[in-house]
């Protein structure tokens, strides 16, 4: 049986606690009375992983059971979420795979021929061959690739993008042809966080610009309070109007998998662990780790997290209608992520870890920092955030100057150009989003290369704009000093300094919390 | 007699200044100086148009420096009279009635001797006006010299008393401040180099460097030309706060060129293997205002196809010039100005026009006494990251 998430107290006995910070980790002592706010453990697997899925696709909800809607001569379509979920990527066999295999097995027994598989990467970079191959598994990756059915979502193909129509609220929802003119459309969900999912799956994953401007924009962000609350996220409402339009024209067959919290197994296991429950081994493990990652030049360093693959053990599967199938998701969701956290505090503390959806076998880079450290673990509440309204927020990551020419061009002019004018996400969307999304160069990238689209870091700073609007004061611990001023912050060497730097705004005795995260965890702020 | 500092020929600290002074810069500035403050007897002035002058100021060009640290090409060996004395960036007072030119005049002076001060019959580039051009430098009656601070017979800015013709000078407007006054030479240059660079309205337009011809240049091809986005390469932070005030778009650093100028012509980017990147596509021109191999390479691969690079800076040798066959480049020189330019006036009087209303206040950050010429030419090497522009010497205070 698996213990809920807690909210510790830190006092006198509390120990030194783990806190994320770029590919490393610190032990920091928190002042007394600092709220720490910690992930429910493991939820049991579901016993047997084939067996579920079989269940899910023979007993779906609000649908016919799956082998019902395939006949011989249709086209069907199957898509799921690329590299960016889980994180970190999980051991193999991954779990889309053995979803893939059973709607392939399926679709081969009722005779269908014209399958094709398709990453949902939207604005993402497109997955390499051998990404696909880890997601969809060796056997669908030979039989598909090769003929070009297994591929990436070509967000700027024009000709095989479709538009369905208009939300009644004028959006657009352009989507790609060959999922808009299927038969069924068979959706393979990774739901790691209780953001993903729903609608959100085809109405973004599948989508283009045109479409996706209307949701990820700096209006609409600041008011999707929070990302982790579909009912109260605009962006979700918005992707929910564009689903009605899209489940119109097209029969949408969706899975939605969820996953445990195992993230860290192994010599890292003790990440996962409450500090003072740490055994021996734990223990030794932790100084191993601390000395040797800090020993390590940095290449071996990033290898060595970039080489971490997680025990995700699957906690439930569920299939048909969307909506329904998605409510499912969210109540395991909910019951591996949710803790429940009385009131707000003066100071929020975060430890934002090496890793984030956008830098899967990449480099953070200082925007993708802020996104994961502002965008979605500020944002990884229910109800109202950790923090109260201009309090602070107390960051770790070491932000250096660091991109990745390959995955992040866009990102590199983004932060030299854009930022060095403006920090404020209105400004930059109405001076820069339209030249950045329509500039050729990252367009081919994007297209030919491993490149995010040119206005994805666009979109990053939109995720941070309500913290941006709600904080009063956001510090960064260990940070480059440069990077973090260039993006509007303040740098401190240490959490005393960083306290002292926000004391104007919260005073000298502030009510702190700090979310220990990862593994995963959804504030439930009352 | 007067107290000038004066170049001589010395082949050994010529070479000493081109080995070593790379490395050890001030060397440049003591013993491999091929420079000397002597008390030399004035320049005179005997033949009808002539006169004698007092400079006031007298601005350190980066043609002055090249000849100093041993970087000038020998090429320009046969187009100069040793010894001489330097200076070609002058206000001054004129000691004599010149033509219409009362004594007392404050002028500015056009340093070209052309056909006109060399009493000879004007050549092909005099007679259309384009005197910077012209062809008879080392013939008439004065000593072979491109120009005034590189002639024998003339003196220069960086003595007490030199000579110049008529046809070389300008008087400054009243109420004009010597500052003001001895950027024009600098500012001709420049307003030659936007009118060379043949700018359509509209078109983008890269600028490298952020010395006096870089800022210059920008300035003039912003106030005289219709372009679009001026991007200015600026390597200190003086130098980016004074290209944005001198009229450009954007400001990059040297390593951000590449970045800056794909951003903004939505270029395409390509990485050769072992050499320079390179875009497809870029601005529609680019002035090199450096003179560098470094510089220049980086011109000729940001220019977009059948564009067009002007050189401004003296060049160096070895750069690459495969961007000019393969993306079809139109390469100009900008050499010194010309009496008659594109506008149909004059380079200098454009100049005295921009010298009165531009933001130029700041801009001769130094001001030396001759005897403090080795501080004053230290000073001028190292001009962008001390934050000045120009450094001139005060030679009413020697």
């Amino acid at each position: 049986m698996s213990r809920p998430g807690f909210v510790l107290e830190v006092d006198d006995r509390t120990p030194p606690l783990i806190v994320h910070s770029g590919e490393g980790f610190l032990l920091e002592r928190f002042p007394l009375g600092t709220r720490v706010v910690y992930p429910p453990e493991a939820l049991p697997p579901v016993r047997d992983v084939e067996e579920a899925i079989q269940n899910a696709l023979l007993n779906p909800i609000d649908s016919e059971p799956l082998p019902e809607l395939l006949t011989a001569g249709m086209r069907l379509t199957i898509a799921f979420d690329d590299i960016s979920l889980p994180l970190p990527p999980m051991k193999k066999p991954d779990i889309r795979q053995r979803i893939i295999e059973a709607v392939l097995t399926m679709a081969a027994d009722a005779g269908v021929d014209d399958v094709e598989i398709i990453s949902a990467n939207a604005l993402h970079r497109r997955l390499t061959p051998n990404e696909l191959r880890d997601i969809v598994g060796e056997r669908v990756f030979r039989s598909f690739f090769p003929d070009g059915k297994l591929y990436n979502f070509d967000a700027e193909d024009r000709d095989n993008l479709t538009h369905l129509g208009q939300t009644r609220h004028g959006e657009d929802v352009e989507i790609s042809k060959r999922a808009a003119e299927s038969d069924l459309l068979v959706y393979v969900n990774v739901n790691l966080v209780a953001m993903d999912g729903g609608h959100k799956s085809t109405s973004i994953g599948l989508a283009s610009y045109k479409s996706l401007k209307h949701h990820h924009n700096s209006h609409t962000m600041i008011h999707s309070r929070s990302f982790m609350d579909h009912k109260a996220s605009k962006m979700h409402h918005s992707a929910w109007r564009m689903g009605e339009v899209l489940t119109q024209h097209v029969k949408v067959f969706q899975i939605e998998t969820t996953l445990n919290n195992n993230v860290f197994g192994g010599p890292l296991e003790f990440l996962q662990k409450r500090e003072w429950e740490w055994s021996l081994k734990d223990q030794a493990s932790m100084l191993a780790t601390k000395r040797g990652l800090a020993a390590a030049p940095a290449k071996l360093r990033h290898k060595i997290f970039t080489d971490v693959r997680a025990s995700y053990e699957l906690t439930g599967v569920n299939a048909g209608a969307i909506e329904p199938v998605h409510e499912k998701t969210l109540e395991v969701v909910h019951r591996q992520h949710l803790v429940e956290v009385q009131g707000q505090s003066d100071v929020g503390i975060i430890g934002v870890p090496y890793l984030g959806p956008y830098n899967v076998n990449s480099v953070m880079n200082p925007i993708l920092a802020a996104c994961m450290g502002l965008g979605y673990h500020f944002n990884a509440y229910r109800g109202n955030p950790i923090v109260r309204k201009d309090g602070a927020v107390i960051l770790y990551h070491p932000v250096p100057y660091e991109f990745s020419q390959l995955h992040h061009p866009s990102y590199v002019d983004f932060f030299e150009e854009v930022l060095s004018e403006s920090t404020d996400p209105a400004t930059i969307e109405a001076k820069f989003e339209k030249q950045y999304a329509e500039d050729p160069w990252y367009i081919h990238l994007y297209r030919t290369s491993y490149a995010y689209h040119g206005v994805h870091p666009f979109y990053m700073w939109y995720w941070i704009s309500h913290a941006l609007d709600h904080c009063g004061d956001i510090v960064w611990v260990g940070a480059n000093r440069k990077t973090v001023e260039r993006m509007g912050f303040r740098s401190a060497s240490t959490l005393q300094d960083a306290l002292e730097m926000v004391s104007h705004s919260v005073g000298r005795s502030p009510s702190i919390t700090y979310l220990h995260n990862p593994p995963h965890l959804l504030a439930d702020v009352r | 007699m007067m107290l000038a500092l004066e170049m001589y020929r010395s082949p050994a600290k010529y070479l000493a200044a081109k080995a070593v002074g790379g490395r050890i810069p001030g060397i440049l500035t003591g013993p491999a100086a091929p420079l000397r403050l002597v008390t030399i007897n004035e320049p005179k002035a005997e033949r009808e148009g002539w006169a004698r002058i007092r400079p006031i100021l007298s601005g350190i060009c980066g043609s002055d420096l090249g000849m100093v640290t041993g970087s000038t090409k020998l090429y320009f060996s046969a187009m100069v009279s040793m010894p001489f004395v330097p200076g070609h960036e002058i206000v001054g007072e004129l000691l004599d009635d010149c033509e219409d030119l009362p004594k007392g005049t404050r002028v500015v002076m056009d340093s070209v001797l052309t056909c006109a001060a060399r009493g000879v019959e004007p050549c092909e580039g005099c007679a259309s006006g384009n005197t910077n051009r012209c062809d008879r430098i080392t013939v008439g009656h004065v000593a072979p010299g491109l120009q005034t601070g590189f002639c024998q017979d003339t003196g220069g800015g960086w003595g007490n008393v030199m000579v110049a013709h008529r046809s070389q000078l300008y008087a400054v407007p009243d109420g004009m401040s010597d500052e003001r006054a001895v950027l024009t030479e600098p500012l001709a240059c420049a307003v030659h180099t936007a009118l060379r660079a043949k700018v359509q309205p509209g078109q983008s337009i890269l600028v490298s460097g952020a010395g006096a011809v870089g800022l210059f240049a920008t300035l003039a091809l912003r106030e005289l030309t219709q372009a679009g986005r001026i991007t200015v390469v600026a390597k200190h932070a003086k130098q980016r706060e004074l290209a944005r005030a001198f009229g450009a778009s954007d400001v990059v650093a040297p390593d951000e060129v590449f970045r800056g100028v794909r951003r903004s012509t939505g270029a395409f980017r390509l990485k050769p293997e072992m050499a320079k990147e390179f875009l497809l596509g870029g601005v529609d021109i680019a002035v090199d205002a450096v003179g560098s191999k470094d510089s220049i390479d980086t011109v000729l691969r940001v220019t977009k196809a059948g564009g067009r690079v002007v050189l401004s800076g003296m060049p160096a040798a070895g750069s690459d010039l495969s961007p000019v066959w393969f993306r079809e480049l139109e390469l100009t020189g900008s050499y010194a100005s010309a009496r008659q330019e594109p506008n149909e006036q004059p380079a200098f009087e454009t100049a005295l026009e921009l010298a009165a209303k531009a933001p130029l206040d700041g801009i001769v950050g130094a001001r030396y006494p001759l005897y403090r010429w080795r501080e004053a030419i230290d000073h001028a090497h190292s001009a962008g990251r001390l934050g000045t522009v120009k450094v001139a010497f005060d030679v009413r205070a020697s």
